[in-house]
Parts: C-alpha cells; sequence; structure tokens
C-alpha cells in the first residue's frame, strides 16, 4: 500500500509537471503573435448564446469573410450562463445577457470594455437603445433584439376576451394553460397582476404572489420553456405565457394564435452583446459584435428568431407585415405598461424560495 | 502483478471519486459571511430540515416534502418494475421459452439509445394530439390525456428501468442449479412450495441488485419526471440543479447532495444486511 501511495504522489507530481510545462509555450506563442504581427488573427472565437437565437447561416458568412471559425454553445438562461463564466475554466469570447444580467456582470467585473473603433456599425442602433440604466454610459454593451412576455393563446379555443393575466387564473381553462418555467418571469406576471412591481424587494408582495401562483397550480398543464410555442402550434393548450418572438415565430405556423401584452403590465427585456473580461481575442470578439450589428445580417437574424431587432437601419428593410404587427413592434402607448428586470442582487433567493415553494406545493 | 495494476486504479479513483466526494462534503459545511470569509456551519443541513418556515409539522416542511415526493416516486418505481420484471424473468429463464434469446435482445436494444431520446420519444407518443390519441381515436375510443400527468412519470420511469430490474434477476435464476429444484420435487413440493421456498430465496440476490439498480438512480432522478411531468414534478435532483445552476448556492447544494449520498448509504446497508439474511434462510430450509 506504502509504495502504491508513493507511486500516486510521483504520478501527480509528473501530472502538474507536465500541465506546466504544457502551458508556457502556448502561453507566449500567442501574446508574442500579438505584439508582433497585428493582423495575425485567432482562428476561432467562442460564442455563448440563447438557444433559437441567431440564424445559423450567418456563422459561415463570418467563417468565409474573416476565415474565423465561431464554436457556437447555448444556454437557456441568463442564470445558467452566469454560473458557467463565474465558475471559470470556460473560454467564451462573446455573450448574450439581458438587461439586469449585464448590470450584475458590469457591478463584478466581469466584463470588458468595448473599443468602439472596432464597432463601427455601432452607428445603426437606434438611439432608445442605448444610455439604458443598466450600462449607462455605453462602455460594454451593444444592443441586439428586444422583446416583451406576455400572453399568447388560440383564438378558436378562447371565446373571451383576452386582455388581462386574470384569464390564466380562469377554472374554464383548466389543464389548457402552460406557464413558462423560470422563476424570474412568472412570479413577474403574477407580481404584476397584483399591481406589484417585477423588482419588489418586499417580502410579503413576494409571498402574495407565490399563493396566487399556488391557486393557479391546478389549473395550469405544464411549466415548460422554448416547448409551450411547439405544443401551441400543436394545439395542446390554449393559453400560454410567451416571449414576443417566439409568439411571432409560432404564428407562422398556426395562424390561429395570438399574443398580447396585458393590461397590468409585464416585463420588457433587451439582450446585448458584451465580451468577458476573461477573453483573450477581444479583437476577434469585436470583429464578431460589428458583424452582427451589420444591417444585413441583422436583417437576416431577425427575420430567423422573429425578435425586434434593435438596428433602425434593419427595421427599414423589413416587409410591412412585419413592421405593422403589432407583436413584433407594439404601438407606443404599450411601453408605458412595460418594465424591464432590475438586478436584485442576493435577494433574488427569495424568488427562488418562493418559485420553490410554488413548484413544490402538490 | 497485484501491484503493477493497483495504482492506475488507485489514481483514478482519488482524482475522479474521492476529491470530488471530499469537495462536496467541505462545501457543504462551510459558507462564506460578509467580508468575504469562509467559516465552518451546519446551517446548510439545518435549513434542509427546518425547509423556511420553522413553524410547520415536520413532514410539510418545504424541503423535505421534496425529499418524501423523490423516495415515494423511486419506491413506487421499484416495486412496479419489480412485479412486472420478475415474472418476466422467470419466463425467459425457464427450460419451456426456446426464444429467449430474442427476448433478451428485445429488453437490451433499446438501451443502445440515450435515454433522454426515449423519454423524448414519449412526448410524441403521449402528446394530445399524438400517435397514441391518434390511434385511439381512429379506433373510435375516446383520447387518453395523460401527458403531464402523474401517470406519464410513472410509465416513463418504469420504461426507463425495467431492464435494470429484469437482467440481474434472470442472470441469478439462470445461474441456478436445475437439480436443486428436481431435490426439492422429489422431496414432495407441490409447485408454489417449490417456488416459494426454494427459487425465490435462491433468486434473492439478483432481486436485491436489481432493486439497488432501480432505486437509487430513480431517487435521485429529475429529468425524466421534469420532461414528462411537465415541470411539476418537483424532486431532490431538480433542488441540487436550482441551487448550483440558478442561485448559486454550491454550499447548500452540496448539503442536499450529502444528505442524498446519506440516503443511499442507508438502503445500501439495509439491502446488503437482507440479502445476507434471506440466502441463509432460504438455504436453511432446504
Amino acid at each position: 500500500m506504502r509504495r502504491a501511495i508513493r507511486f500516486f504522489v510521483v504520478l501527480l507530481g509528473l501530472f502538474l509537471l507536465a500541465g506546466c510545462l504544457g502551458d508556457e509555450p502556448s502561453a507566449i506563442g500567442p501574446a508574442e503573435a500579438e505584439t508582433e504581427d497585428a493582423p495575425q488573427l485567432a482562428s476561432s472565437i467562442n460564442v455563448f448564446n440563447w438557444g433559437e437565437f441567431i440564424d445559423p447561416a450567418v456563422l459561415g458568412i463570418f467563417r468565409q469573410e474573416t476565415g474565423i471559425n465561431v464554436i457556437y454553445s447555448m444556454y437557456a438562461s441568463n442564470e445558467e450562463m452566469y454560473q458557467r463564466i463565474r465558475a471559470g475554466g470556460a473560454d467564451f469570447d462573446v455573450l448574450f445577457p439581458s438587461d439586469y444580467m449585464i448590470e450584475r456582470m458590469i457591478n463584478q467585473g466581469m466584463l470588458a470594455q468595448l473599443n468602439w473603433e472596432n464597432i463601427p456599425n455601432a452607428e445603426h442602433i437606434d438611439d432608445r437603445f442605448w444610455y439604458m440604466p443598466f450600462d449607462p454610459d455605453n462602455q460594454y454593451s451593444v444592443p441586439y433584439m428586444w422583446g416583451t412576455f406576455g400572453i399568447m393563446y388560440n383564438t378558436t379555443m378562447v371565446n373571451e376576451p383576452v386582455y388581462s393575466w386574470d384569464i390564466l387564473w380562469n377554472p374554464a381553462f383548466a389543464n389548457q394553460i402552460f406557464m413558462y418555467d423560470a422563476s424570474r418571469d412568472t412570479m413577474g406576471a403574477a407580481l404584476r397582476r397584483l399591481g406589484f412591481s417585477l423588482n419588489t424587494t418586499d417580502i410579503n408582495e413576494i409571498n402574495a404572489a407565490r399563493d396566487s401562483l399556488i391557486t393557479q397550480r391546478p389549473l395550469v398543464r405544464a411549466f415548460l420553456g422554448d416547448q409551450i410555442k411547439d405544443l401551441m402550434i400543436n394545439r395542446d393548450g390554449a393559453l400560454g405565457t410567451v416571449f414576443s418572438g417566439d409568439a411571432v415565430w409560432a404564428r407562422q405556423d398556426n395562424p390561429e394564435l395570438n399574443f398580447i401584452v396585458p393590461v397590468e403590465g409585464t416585463q420588457i427585456f433587451l439582450d446585448s452583446m458584451v465580451i468577458p473580461s476573461t477573453s483573450i481575442r477581444q479583437y476577434e470578439a469585436e470583429m464578431f459584435i460589428n458583424f452582427m450589428t451589420r444591417p444585413d445580417i441583422a436583417y437576416m437574424n431577425t427575420r430567423y428568431v422573429m425578435y425586434s431587432t434593435t438596428n433602425a437601419t434593419t427595421f427599414e428593410m423589413l416587409p410591412d407585415y412585419m413592421r405593422d404587427c403589432e407583436i413584433y413592434w407594439p404601438p407606443y402607448e404599450v411601453f408605458y405598461r412595460l418594465e424591464a428586470f432590475a438586478d436584485l442582487g442576493d435577494f433574488k433567493e427569495q424568488f427562488e424560495r418562493a418559485w420553490t415553494e410554488v413548484l413544490a406545493a402538490n | 502483478m497485484k501491484r503493477l495494476f493497483a495504482p492506475p486504479y488507485v489514481v483514478w479513483l482519488t482524482i475522479f471519486v474521492v476529491l470530488p466526494l471530499l469537495l462536496i462534503g467541505y462545501y457543504s459545511i462551510t459558507a462564506i459571511d460578509a467580508a468575504g470569509n469562509t467559516y465552518f456551519t451546519l446551517r446548510h443541513f439545518r435549513l434542509f430540515f427546518e425547509g423556511t418556515e420553522p413553524g410547520q409539522p415536520f413532514f410539510s416542511r418545504l424541503y423535505v416534502n421534496v425529499a418524501i415526493r423523490s423516495l415515494r416516486l423511486a419506491l413506487l418505481t421499484t416495486v412496479i418494475t419489480f412485479v412486472l420484471g420478475y415474472p418476466v424473468a422467470y419466463i425467459m429463464a425457464g427450460k419451456g421459452f426456446s426464444d429467449k434469446s430474442v427476448l433478451l435482445f428485445l429488453f437490451i436494444a433499446p438501451m443502445w439509445m440515450n435515454f433522454l431520446v426515449r423519454t423524448y420519444a414519449w412526448l410524441a407518443i403521449l402528446s394530445r394530439h399524438g400517435i397514441l390519441n391518434t390511434f385511439l381515436t381512429w379506433l373510435g375510443l375516446p383520447i387518453l390525456d395523460i401527458l403531464f400527468r402523474d401517470a406519464a412519470v410513472l410509465l416513463g420511469m418504469v420504461y426507463n428501468f425495467l431492464p435494470f430490474m429484469v437482467l440481474p434477476i434472470y442472470t441469478a435464476l439462470k445461474k441456478m442449479d436445475p437439480k436443486v429444484i428436481e431435490a426439492a420435487q422429489d422431496l414432495g413440493a407441490n409447485s408454489p412450495n417449490v417456488f416459494f421456498r426454494v427459487v425465490f430465496p435462491l433468486s434473492m440476490p439478483g432481486v436485491i441488485s436489481g432493486i439497488t439498480m432501480v432505486f437509487m438512480p430513480a431517487a435521485a432522478t429529475f429529468i425524466i419526471p421534469n420532461l414528462l411531468g411537465g415541470g411539476q414534478y418537483f424532486l431532490l435532483g431538480n433542488l441540487v440543479e436550482q441551487q448550483f445552476l440558478r442561485v448559486g448556492n454550491w454550499n447548500f447544494g452540496s448539503a442536499i447532495a450529502v444528505i442524498m449520498i446519506m440516503m443511499m448509504l442507508v438502503s445500501t446497508v439495509f439491502l446488503s444486511r437482507f440479502n445476507k439474511e434471506e440466502v441463509r434462510e432460504g438455504g436453511a430450509r432446504i
């Protein structure tokens, strides 16, 4: 046994030594290349984006134009992305977080300041998406797409007017309702229904929202994510909570579907492109962001994923039916009812606690 | 020779089993205070057993309730796979059945596919306008709306875990010496007596490993109930995932993992003791 231990120690030492020796040359290599030959580009960058949030064809165009391969990975929630980056070891160059998550990552020093001279296409972004509260000096993020969270319903299955969150609590639609499987989004809907802010830090308001969701449980068919739109296209339910882009997308396959922004108000989100401070390929990452902001590429993306573009030039290129679509581009008065998520810091645990109590309640 | 082969396993087990376990154990008994210092504490375990509102009766507390639901689902799955699996294994191992290799192949073949893909297939089969209901409507029967209900969850669990119950029992029955059965018959035992006093006790090692291979993964699973239950089955696995991926509270997540490991240890000890006693008893009666 003792000999086994000694063997193991020696082996471990060898591993560590190999690790050091293996690391050093590669750490020197690119640094030298950068200082001596400026045009020497990395052969690939790692992009981490939401699922179904890009036209896959644009990645091929980027490779043709620049010779840089895009290694593309996907996530399902801001929190999942954040935990991957925070845990370290993940070597990503471009991320697509939402507003509140950008605020959090800036506060924790996780994002790199952008060199705007490398992103000239930023001039195409509509003025209203700059100077957002989460990045007040436009130092870290380039707006990508935005949307709202609301109710999608099947017009042939719902014979009542749909205008309020209350319809999701209507027993007439028992077992026909899909709710979104994410704590802040669904808790947010319940909070707005009760007249509270999405960003409340009042425990009593959170508990009231929790209780209302628990009373709703018997009516709910399932708590799901992206699946909701597929099931509703197949007429598998009458009502569901989805994001606006998914609703526009689903209506292409099933014109019976419609989407509204409830009168009590709801969430607006703005997803932007950022570069984590750990990236060692910032120049290439900025090339990619500049590429994604080019009007023709932004046009391909918004036509593919059907979320609203932030690109003013791209908007002018869109066909009339998209520009006139109130789901894709809500009328101005709707904006008064919208609220963006703020980063709640550690208080977010209270949302998760309440959400666990909702899901575990039966 | 033995010495030469041992070290690679020692290294492997240390890096991939012992170190991660120690790390989880360390996380479960530490916390970080406001100043960023790490200190030792048992408050994660207290939180688990007290829940978020300490006044409630023990079994309705939040996390205890989740644990009970996980154990109940695992137990139900184990019982059903046993009731369905034992006769199949018995038939396959029996003399009268000639096409046993075909049946055995049919049990193993689905396991070549990833279980997630198979579970997604159930979604397509069971949905309201899915394959099953299209068929039922074609026959003129009423539709069966079980997706996202308890029945679909149990179906998915039993479907996925059945081979793990059947195969060990089959192996145990197959290895049994037929002379033992003949001896029992010669001594005047009728068929039920032969089965309950000879065959079943001798197949007990297979039954025990079948139960172990079904119960433990079933208690820790969360993806099958999540998919087929429509996110309405909140189990211990979901709780760990939530703490690591969404809340970022690795300490509480590790504490839950440690509690799950303890539960598995207790059931392993219980089962192995049961196993030894049964074998001795069975042997003594023959």
